[in-house]
């Protein structure tokens, strides 16, 4: 049975169940305690499972990632918290240098099942360090994996693949979508990583994105069939181990892409997606291939500036026909 | 004294020989061009290892930092495996692909050598919480430098092993210098253990270069730790005779002040208390010699053995599953 859950009740649910299934699973971060994380996502979790599995740190955010790498290397499933992506940029040298290298290093000896939540994104006004979107940062990475679902089925059933993984993965939840509502089912699923999702089929252009750019994605692709565009929308929901197939074959059928994301346009997601399809899918282009992105300036407070610099509807809109008619 | 501690002072005489031998042989091998990369050798520092190790078991945890092969081989590491790392050969502890700053072998408890400055800090201290939450009796042992108690990392760790009462014994081996940046102008205190204070840490400090010192010390420490399951950290003032790595020609102190530490000397102060107490100069030679061999044994081993392939050299990003 399925029933009408938020984004923020699914990734809850997603780690009570991993908790409940194996007592391995640990779960560290800040105030995620009785004050259920600066989100709200763990309310609940540490009456549930106790401070012995609930654990609160310290504002300590490179320690509180080392100390999840340490459990993970002797035999726990930590998952941490970072209250905001801004904040991984303290963990970065735990995350880079220990939790992504020490399979390789250490030649298979001793492995990472480390999940690292970061609410990401902006639209709330919150600011320069508190609305980023690093997401392409962790794709330079040899031995990370990297989830960015865009809605309550496929957060939920990515993070438990996520904590069941054997190797770090950092789970990127957009904070725009905690009280996006859909239809989850009761029982407990798993998610592939690295598996895109087709939700759109069309002819005329590959329309890809994730998180929640998706649902901006999803309103333009509306807009442009009322012009006559057919457009084929990917979710990317895994940015890393990237679903190179599902991209290629996409654009090898349509000619044309524009792919979308909340981070900005420099060496962004989009970035290594156009790069890709300039070397797999040349010779079947009939147009262009168009980034969206955020412009490239820090995060304004400002809510309107905000929104100004962020990808929207019309940006989307605008890159589709850009893609389509450039030829013409 | 009795005899199991004269039997006690000659393994660690033994040990430290070989760590010794072994370091002076990787620095020999890199002032010829037969090594490459880097090596942080520990020569000097010997003792620390020695006397902490004595104390732990197998299934205690040891986690190292970028000067760690002494580490290793008190903790039971195996000489040859260390040389064929160091020489990208697929008999190495990982085939080539850690190297001298990331040797690891599990199943001896050591997890780890690091190559960032107080990375393996919060590590150990995670290691430390998963041996808490299992309720064993195991400790974890991390190694760090001077340098190391200047990083974020360390304050941090130290924080939380203190407030969640974990089963961790911090080793910071004070040997004067990070890299070149003596200890002195990097922080405006004497003894670095008063940062244990900070926490609400208890501390020792101890003569790094006495062996006896270090093993009585760290066995009451350790001991401490398995009972009360509370933290503990030991500031061991020790001093390296060699430099930083090995390319390093010491332009940051003056030769007095090694000549007045080389007179301390750990393997030195170790063989003075043998002779007094009756073990025969020739029998120390004896030892000398054979350890040599050993080495130099293990070497010619490593010489021989495969290089690590390219097909193996990209396998192992991820553990599948």
């Amino acid at each position: 049975m399925a029933r009408l859950i938020t984004y923020r009740e699914a990734i809850r649910e997603a780690i009570a169940e991993e908790m409940s299934g194996n007592d391995k699973v640990i779960f560290l971060g800040e105030d995620i305690g009785a004050y259920g994380g600066a989100f709200g996502v763990s309310k609940g979790l540490l009456e549930r499972f106790g401070a012995g599995r609930v654990i609160e740190t310290p504002i300590s955010e490179n320690s509180i990632v080392g100390v999840g790498v340490g459990a993970a290397m002797a035999g726990f499933c930590p998952i941490v918290e970072i209250m905001f992506m801004d904040f991984i940029t303290l963990a970065m040298d735990q995350i880079v240098n220990h939790a992504a290298k020490i399979h390789y290093i250490y030649s298979g000896q001793l492995n990472v099942p480390l999940t690292v939540r970061v609410p990401a994104g902006a639209g709330k006004g919150y600011g320069a360090s508190h609305s980023q979107s690093l997401d392409c940062w962790f794709l330079n990475v040899p031995g990370l994996k990297v989830v960015a679902p865009s809605n309550p089925y496929s957060a939920k059933g990515l993070l438990k693949s996520a904590i069941k993984d054997p190797n770090p993965v950092i789970f990127i939840e957009n904070k725009m979508l905690y009280d996006f509502k859909q239809e989850v089912p009761e029982e407990p699923y798993y998610l592939e990583i690295g598996k895109a999702e087709t939700l759109l089929a069309g002819t005329d252009v590959s329309l890809i994105s994730y998180g929640r750019a998706l649902h901006l994605s999803l309103a333009a692709a509306k807009i442009a069939k009322e012009a006559g565009i057919s457009v084929e929308l990917i979710d990317l929901a895994t940015l890393k181990p990237l679903d190179t197939g599902t991209i290629i074959n996409s654009v090898k059928k349509t000619g044309k892409a524009v792919i979308v994301e909340e981070g900005h346009k420099t060496s962004g997601v989009g970035a290594e997606i156009a790069a890709l399809i300039s070397e797999e899918c040349l010779e079947y282009m009939n147009g262009k291939v168009v980034r969206v992105a955020a412009e490239e300036c820090p995060i304004p407070s400002a809510q309107k500036l905000e929104a100004a610099i962020l990808p929207s509807v019309e940006k989307i809109t605008a890159a589709i026909k850009k893609a389509c008619f450039s030829y013409e | 004294m009795a005899n199991n501690n004269l039997d006690q002072l000659i393994n660690f005489y033994k040990l430290m020989l070989k760590v010794r031998i072994f370091e002076e042989k990787i620095d020999w091998l890199f002032s010829r061009g037969l090594l490459g990369g880097t090596s942080h050798m520990c020569i000097g520092q010997e003792a620390v290892a020695a006397g902490i190790s004595a104390n732990l078991n197998l299934d205690d945890y040891v986690i190292s930092s970028h000067r760690g092969h002494g580490h290793l081989i008190a903790k039971g590491g195996e000489v040859r495996k260390i040389f064929s790392e160091l020489m990208g050969k697929v008999d190495g502890y990982c085939q080539g692909k850690g190297g001298t700053q990331h040797l690891c072998a599990k199943e001896i408890g050591f997890y780890g050598t690091n190559g960032i400055v107080g990375g393996g800090i919060p590590v150990a201290t995670g290691i430390a919480l998963s041996i808490k939450l299992r309720r064993s009796r195991q400790v974890a042992v991390v190694f760090f430098g001077d340098g190391a108690t200047n990083q974020g990392t360390f304050h941090e760790s130290l924080n939380m092993a203190s407030i969640w009462g974990l089963p961790i014994l911090f080793v910071c081996e004070n040997n004067l210098y990070g890299m070149s940046a003596p200890v002195s102008k990097m922080t405006n205190i004497k003894d670095l253990a008063r940062r244990a204070d900070a926490y609400n840490i208890k501390s020792h400090i101890v003569d790094g270069m006495d062996v006896e010192a270090v093993f009585a010390r760290s066995g009451e420490a350790l001991n401490y730790i398995r009972d009360s399951q509370k933290p503990c950290f030991i500031e061991a003032k020790t001093y390296r005779h060699c430099g930083h790595s090995k390319s390093d020609a010491r332009v940051y102190r003056t030769k007095e002040e090694e000549k007045c530490w080389r007179e301390k000397d750990c393997l030195d102060v170790l063989k003075t208390r043998l002779i007094s107490l009756g073990f025969a100069a020739e029998q120390m030679d004896k030892i000398k010699a054979e350890t040599e061999q050993e080495i130099e044994a293990a070497w010619k081993l490593s010489e021989k053995s495969e290089d690590t392939p390219l097909s193996l050299g990209l396998k192992g990003v991820y553990k599948d599953g």
